[in-house]
């Protein structure tokens, strides 16, 4: 695969970024046990900046808990950050008056993890790809909904005559390609896939990232692509972010980010995945991670990573690393960056 | 990563299986093969029909207070009457028959009320939260420290003249509470789905998503509620006129018949007897038709 860091893998055309976060901090109060303890807040995002660069794919990983799929609510808007903004084409969705909000609305939309909770099972197929016209009704004129929308289950490679059944009526792998459907109904610029394919059967899941390839060059859409498989997020993303509890650690293109991985939790996540690729460069070193990862109630000091870092030195603890430019695009949050050398070979 | 791809590239997909499940899965067996829904089924129906078209049943003869013959005052049944007949000598049976009809326009309307104001006020309530919230629970928890029969017949008291209407009233003036808090749980369950989330995303407004995805994915347990709470309310309109604050005569039901009864029991106890059948089948067949309802929508009883 010889292409540069920065030139995107598909050979699609890089320009700015299409959603940026800036600082976004997301605090839920959690309940005390007692009336007079003190108060305490889960942080489940604590500080977060990150670009997502338009027609491109970001892939976000980590491990549960870390605060991917909050994410991914606050980048569709579902949910207000404690702090922070939530930039498209460089204006704070959050801060959008009624109407303006209803046209953002068209522009970024969400997959769910779970294809069968997110279709109403009440609805037909028919009722609820009809939905976003209905709520959107200058979109497509009434007389040609019906047509646009046996456009849109062909387009997901789904057979327009089953316009009349119920979600129940369809397989995992179907009931999510409904919901592409639906999320694609309002020509978005942007899609969040929020663990999309993870509870869909392993070879159903290759069909369905298909899928959202295929739509992603035939729309020209934006992906951002959340998951705890990293090869499915290797095989689809241009460049990809790694969370470790709240804050991202790791940043930057696809080759740099899983070629050389400058931080210790990175190399972790990608040492502990089977490598199918034959031919790799050499075969990586295991990094076992000792414990389960830290409470967001009650992070560590310093670099919240220290405590299960395998190259930790005294001064992590003291003060907290930033994500700090290393090469192009390419930042790390780590005092050490760089390729681990543990002295075992 | 052409030919020695990873199992997601394109093409391996096409070979695998991801078949939907037959339109028609599940063993549902024939609704006439449940015992209890079938016989309650028909008990309710009969009821309702009976209180529509009470002639059907008398043979379109006389009605209720006409053809009477004080003469033959609490005569026991006969092959001519079959209930025998009453105090001012009418025909017991029609009497019976047609008093289904004020009996089973209570149960019904007051659940009806019951329902609409349940399913509106406890989706609100859910739906939005926070004070909303808090206010209509309030509410309800104030309702609900009345006790119901007790609260009906205060109200009864104000109107000098009652008939159906005013019973109708005072039962569903006190009987959404324990609807509206149903409905309020099953709604907070419901308002987190991923669904109701993607219709926001959508852009759907809280009128949509109520009207839309919340009130129809919510109702079906309050319905089966409200089905299994028409025997009360039938019950409550006997007790109230049976102890003489509901409905008074000239009006017919069972409640007014088992009062005037009371009188009698010695001397005539078909007096008492054929209105209580008749009450109890009814109170019966709801209460079954609304648990076999329960059965019938919930997916583990299948």
């Amino acid at each position: 695969m010889p292409h540069t860091a920065t030139e995107p893998r598909t050979g699609k055309t890089a320009s700015g970024p299409i959603m940026e976060l800036r600082d976004i901090r997301m605090h839920y109060p959690v309940a005390r046990p007692l009336p007079f303890g003190a108060k305490k807040v889960l942080k489940a995002l604590d500080g977060v900046d990150l670009q997502v660069p338009a027609g491109q794919t970001l892939g976000i990983i980590g491990e549960s808990g870390c605060g991917k799929s909050t994410l991914a609510r606050i980048l569709s808007g579902l949910e207000k950050p404690s702090e922070g903004q939530v930039l498209f084409d460089g204006v704070d969705i959050n801060e959008l008056q009624r109407a303006e909000r209803a046209l953002m609305r068209r522009n970024i939309q969400l997959i769910f993890q779970d294809p069968y909770a997110s279709l109403d099972p009440r609805m037909t197929i028919e009722q609820i790809l009809l939905e976003p016209f209905e709520i959107h009704p200058d979109l497509v004129p009434r007389a040609r909904r019906r047509a646009k929308i046996a456009e849109l289950m062909e387009l997901v490679g789904l057979n327009p005559d089953h316009l009349s059944r119920y979600p129940h009526n369809f397989s995992g792998g179907q009931q999510q390609r409904i919901g592409i459907a639906r999320g694609i109904a309002l020509n978005p610029r942007v899609l969040i896939c929020d663990e999309a394919v993870s509870a869909l059967d392993v070879s159903v899941r290759a069909q369905v990232v298909n899928l959202l390839q295929d739509l992603q060059q035939e729309l020209g859409l934006t992906f951002v692509f959340i998951a705890h498989d990293l090869q499915i997020v290797r095989h689809i993303s241009d460049s990809v972010a790694t969370m470790y509890l709240g804050k991202v650690v790791e940043s930057g293109s696809y080759d740099r980010v899983y070629e050389h991985s400058a931080h210790p939790y990175t190399q972790a996540l990608l040492s502990a995945a089977p490598e199918l690729r034959q031919g790799s460069s050499t075969p990586r070193e295991l990094i076992l991670l000792q414990g389960d990862p830290p409470s967001p109630i009650d992070p560590p000091t310093g670099c919240r990573f220290h405590t299960r870092c395998p190259i930790a030195q005294p001064s992590c603890a003291a003060s907290e690393p930033r994500l700090d430019p290393l090469q192009g695009d390419h930042a790390a949050r780590c005092f050490f960056p760089g390729p681990l050398n543990l002295g075992s070979g | 990563m052409s030919a020695t791809s990873t199992t997601i590239g394109p093409g391996d997909g096409a070979q695998a299986v991801d078949r939907a499940p037959a339109p028609s899965r599940g063993a549902h067996r024939r609704w006439w093969l449940r015992p209890r829904l079938a016989i309650s089924g028909t008990i309710v129906l009969l009821m309702i029909i009976m209180a529509a078209f009470p002639q059907l049943f008398t043979g379109f003869g006389a009605g209720p207070t006409e053809n009477c013959d004080i003469m033959l005052s609490n005569q026991a049944p006969s092959a001519a009457h079959l209930f025998g007949i009453d105090i001012q000598g009418c025909d017991y049976y029609t009497n019976v028959i047609y008093g289904a009809r004020a009996s089973i326009l209570v149960g019904i309307v007051v659940s009806a009320i019951a329902f609409a104001i349940a399913a509106l006020v406890g989706a609100i309530a859910g739906y939005f939260g926070g004070w909303v919230d808090a206010v209509i629970s309030r509410i309800c928890d104030m309702a609900f420290g009345l006790p119901f029969i007790l609260a009906a017949i205060v109200v009864l008291q104000l109107f000098g003249q009652r008939n159906i209407w005013t019973v109708i009233f005072a039962l569903a003036l006190f009987s959404w509470p324990g609807g509206v808090r149903f409905m309020r749980s099953s709604v907070l369950e419901i308002r987190h789905r991923e669904y109701v989330q993607a219709a926001r995303l959508l852009g759907a407004g809280n009128r949509r998503i109520i009207a839309k995805h919340i009130v129809p994915n919510a109702v079906t347990p309050l319905l089966v509620l409200q089905t299994l709470g028409v025997g009360g309310m039938i019950s409550a309109e006997a007790g109230l006129t049976f102890i003489g604050i509901g409905l008074t005569p000239p009006a017919v039901s069972w409640g007014l018949q088992l009062a005037a009864a009371r009188d009698y029991i010695d001397a005539a106890p078909h007096l008492l007897l054929f209105p209580a059948i008749f009450l109890t089948i009814t109170v019966l067949g709801f209460v079954l038709f609304g648990e076999a309802l329960r059965d019938e929508f919930d997916p583990k009883g299948k």
